[in-house]
């Protein structure tokens, strides 16, 4: 990716930031393009949150430079970027009404009061609040307190919106809506968005492109899709969504196919990848709804098969959710959909032949 | 869970042990007997006295003046104080901080002789000033200790908020968190000026001269000759207290 | 995550640092300066290095009165303990309302003044004061009781003095203890003293400290209790040294009987600190 070029929003490079003797933030650099909705996923600890408080300038890089909007941002400090934040607990102002919540920032611009009030009204007419510009927020449920922190960030029209684990406090339910919403909001606003969270759901719903970060470090950049079907490494892949895997070695490369030989098991087909030589150590991974149960050894299509025993059998509405075991005793999920009734169903204890395309597995260097 | 009764029983008992000696002295403020153990009937007598003891009054006039000057002074050093402390860390701040708790830990006993000492030596004359001096020392470090034990409560994210949203640390302190102290600090100066008001001995070794206060008149009173005066006097400054609590707690609540 | 620093705020400190150190930290260094000069012919100051001050405490006169202070200070600090968990116990269980109102009558004799609060002990204990007249009527005593200026009486008016101290740091120690703790030890068979030797006390430990120290600290030096309660027979330090400045006029002895005094207060606040303190304070 072209790191100068003028639709960049944000250009890390290269930063690092250490608290103690940990490192929070290890040599990261990306790019995140005008107007996209980026999110930033990783498990607690990943290093996430430290990004987005070194962009919001709440902290400064040990070493490495960020760029927003063109401009450096070495020294600067919060009150002087164009990038506003909508904090994890929202951090209202208690003491403040909605309307004076909202209007904080725009008093801070030094906009004259006559033009602060219609501004505000706009605000909370967009996350539909108007009506309780009045309120105190201690006097809000979660999901108007969350909207009036996304109000307060956007009314300044800033060049960047943060997000810090943006709905991580709203119920279920509640969540899933707002994902829709904030999407909506965003493509509205045509503001970049970087979102910050550790639910890979909400990630892959809400981003165009999503970076997954773990121990400081960027593990790989991409749209949900390509994170989804092809995760670099086996820690975005388990991430990402419950994989299966086996580990094994390569056995021969043939064009677009690689065999691997796995102890116990015996041959299994993957998808070539670059980069990897015969014998190289490796995972094929393949996800739980990838996978195929039957009673008959017939391969009918699919170019793997094992042998398995069914563990464990439990019902979860529109599908079946099994823990198979396989030859080498490890124990792997498949999901297969309930339509047929309960007669092609398996229990605990049956053998079986767990079976996948070629294509639908990907193989990962370990 | 239901607290056992013999535990609520005792909790009765304490109450009543810290409220009926007073209860017996307001009561008997009311008493027409001179010989105030025995009960003679109503009269506000002593407390139409009180209010022509001119220098009942004069002392309590000083007693409202260090209180006052004691406790605006008490109150910016020990705001300073505090968000020094939390917001500014400096060289030497430990040794400062043990030195900031010696005035409420060390006896007050001490603490008047040590000023009187001072004072003598600096040939300061004892006075009103000398006293107000001794109060502010004794009052700042606990204004310091509540507005800090409250600043360090506050959502340190409230302050980036504001900062986030183009405030200066200035404004951010001035719009965010001073008003979010408030109920702390009004709490705090309340408290200085009771304790101001009721100090006794520290006083008692650095007032001079025609700056009596109340608690001295007080003491003067009680080593004396005990009169029904004494019980009327007492009846209004134990009014006065629970009314400052009062205050104060219905301002930490907001 | 480091709070906002403020621009310039380097200067704050000054001025309450200077006061602190002009007002109070030079006139406690003159103390002990002093505690080490010789008594002047005329009741001054003369610069002459001496000892004999902190020698001279050793006298079985002056020891003695160490000796019924800490004795002093030592029951008082019990009583309270033994009187104010109960009450602390019971108020940090109370229903939120009760909880407000509980606290409220426990913090308005802390606020009240402290020569009222001993003069109600006056009037009661007097020699003519109510409990006699009242037991006289009674027909139970035929004479004047000697209940004033006794060390009973000292200690009464020093427990009922300090006891708020050692209830609220209680209450804001088991206000924090979780109430399923408590039943949890029940569920386990616990019996209730049990219940109360190893799950309450060990958790209100931080809170027993601070209530026993912010007792012990006032009592030790006592001054206004022992004066009006005790009189001459019933003397603690404080009354020591306040004898030896306004009355016998002999300043270096007074500093050196205070220096004594405040080793034996820091030493309980060093202990305090150790022990974790600080937390229960306010």
């Amino acid at each position: 990716m072209d790191e100068t070029s003028t639709d960049a929003s944000i250009v890390m490079r290269e930063v690092t930031k250490r608290h103690g003797d940990t490192v929070a933030v290890d040599r990261l650099s990306l790019t995140i393009r005008k107007g996209e909705f980026f999110a930033i996923l990783g498990p607690s600890g990943s290093g996430k949150t430290t990004t987005l408080r070194l962009l919001a300038g709440f902290e400064q890089p040990d070493s490495g430079e960020i760029i927003i909007e063109g401009q450096p941002m070495q020294g600067v400090p919060p009150n002087r970027r164009p990038v506003n934040l909508v904090f994890q607990n929202y951090a209202l102002f208690p003491h403040m009404t909605v309307a004076q919540n909202v209007a904080f920032g725009l008093e801070m611009k030094g906009l004259p009061t006559p033009e602060i009030g219609p501004h505000v009204a706009e605000a909370l007419e967009m996350v539909r609040l108007a009506g309780k510009q009045d309120r105190l927020p201690s006097q809000l449920s979660g999901g108007e307190q969350q909207r009036v922190a996304l109000a307060r960030a956007l009314v300044n029209r800033p060049a960047v919106l943060l997000l810090d684990e943006p709905l991580g406090a709203l119920d279920k339910q509640l969540r899933l809506e707002m994902e829709v919403e904030l999407k909506a909001l965003q493509e509205r606003v045509g503001i970049t968005f970087v979102c910050v969270t550790h639910d890979q759901e909400e990630a892959l719903t809400m981003s165009d492109r999503l970076a997954v970060m773990h121990h400081g470090r960027l593990l790989q950049i991409g749209t949900p899709e390509e994170i989804y079907t092809a995760p670099a490494s086996a820690f975005v892949a388990s991430f990402i969504g419950v994989s299966n895997s086996l580990p094994g070695r390569v056995q021969a490369i043939d064009g677009q196919r690689t065999t691997v030989a796995v102890e116990g098991i015996g041959l299994v087909h993957a998808p070539s990848c670059t980069g990897l030589r015969t014998g190289a150590p490796v995972l094929v991974t393949i996800r739980p709804e990838r996978l195929h149960l039957s009673r008959d050894p017939a391969t009918d299509g699919y170019q793997n098969q094992i042998a398995v025993r069914v563990a464990k059998a439990i019902y979860s509405g529109n599908e079946m959710h099994y823990l198979v075991t396989l030859p080498n005793n490890l124990t792997w999920k498949a999901r297969v959909p309930n339509a047929d009734g309960t007669a092609k169903r398996f229990h605990a204890g049956e053998s079986a032949y767990l079976k996948w395309r070629t294509a639908e597995a990907v193989l990962l260097p370990e | 869970m239901k607290t056992r009764s013999w535990l609520v029983a005792a909790s009765f008992a304490d109450l009543l042990f810290l409220y009926l000696p007073i209860a017996i002295l307001v009561v008997f403020s009311f008493n027409a007997s001179k010989l105030s153990a025995r009960w003679q009937g109503f009269s506000l007598e002593w407390y139409a006295k009180l209010f022509t003891d001119q220098a009942l009054l004069s002392a309590t006039v000083n007693s409202l003046i260090v209180a006052t000057v004691s406790t605006v002074l008490a109150g910016a050093l020990g705001v300073l104080t505090a968000v020094a402390l939390e917001r500014q860390p400096f060289r030497w701040q430990g040794a400062f901080e043990v030195l900031l708790l010696m005035p409420i830990v060390i006896p007050e006993i001490m603490m008047g002789v040590a000023m009187l000492l001072f004072f003598v030596m600096i040939k300061l004359p004892l006075s009103l000033l000398t006293m107000i001096i001794a109060h502010t020392i004794f009052n700042f470090p606990v204004v310091a200790l509540i507005v800090r034990a409250r600043l360090r409560k506050l959502d340190p994210r409230l302050e980036e908020a504001a900062s986030d949203l183009g405030a200066t640390p200035w404004v951010a302190f001035k719009r965010v968190t001073l008003p979010l102290l408030m109920p702390g600090i009004v709490g705090a100066l309340l408290m200085a000026f009771t304790l101001s008001l009721d100090d006794f001995i520290i006083s008692f070794f650095t007032a001079g001269v025609g700056s009596t206060t109340l608690p001295i008149k007080v003491y003067g009173m009680l080593k004396s000759a005990v009169t029904p005066e004494v019980n009327a006097l007492s009846a209004i400054l134990v009014l006065v207290s629970m009314g400052l609590v009062a205050v104060a707690t219905w301002v930490q609540r907001k | 995550m480091s709070p906002i620093q403020l621009g310039g705020g380097r200067w704050l400190i000054v001025p309450p640092a200077a006061t602190l150190i002009l007002f109070f930290g030079v006139p406690l260094a003159l103390v002990l300066a002093v505690s080490f000069a010789t008594r002047g012919t005329y009741g001054g100051i003369e610069w002459a290095f001496t000892l004999g001050n902190y020698t001279s405490i050793a006298d079985p006169l002056y020891l003695r009165i160490f000796w019924r202070s800490l004795w002093l200070a030592v029951l008082t600090t019990i009583i309270c303990l033994v009187m104010g968990f109960p009450l602390a116990y019971v108020i940090a269980r109370a229903p939120q309302r009760w909880q407000g109102i509980l606290l409220f009558l426990v913090i308005i004799p802390f606020w009240t003044n402290f020569l009222v609060r001993t003069y109600a002990w006056m009037f009661i204990l007097r020699s003519e004061g109510l409990l006699s007249t009242v037991l006289s009527a009674l027909g139970l005593t035929h004479e004047p009781l000697p209940l004033l200026f006794t060390d009973t009486a000292v200690l009464i008016g020093l427990v009922y003095g300090y006891l708020p101290f050692m209830v609220l740091p209680l209450y804001a120690a088991l206000e924090r203890l979780d109430p399923s703790l408590i039943e949890a030890a029940w569920d386990l068979y616990a019996r209730p003293l049990q219940v109360f030797t190893r799950v309450v006390l060990p958790l209100s430990k931080p809170g027993v400290i601070a209530g026993c120290v912010l007792v012990f600290i006032p009592s030790l030096g006592a001054y206004v209790t022992p004066d009006l309660l005790g009189g001459a027979r019933s003397m603690m330090i404080g009354n020591l040294i306040q004898h030896q400045y306004l009355v016998v006029r002999d300043w270096p002895f007074g500093s050196a009987l205070s220096f004594v005094l405040m080793a034996g207060v820091l030493a309980a606040v060093l202990y305090y600190l150790r022990a974790g303190g600080e937390r229960g304070l306010l």
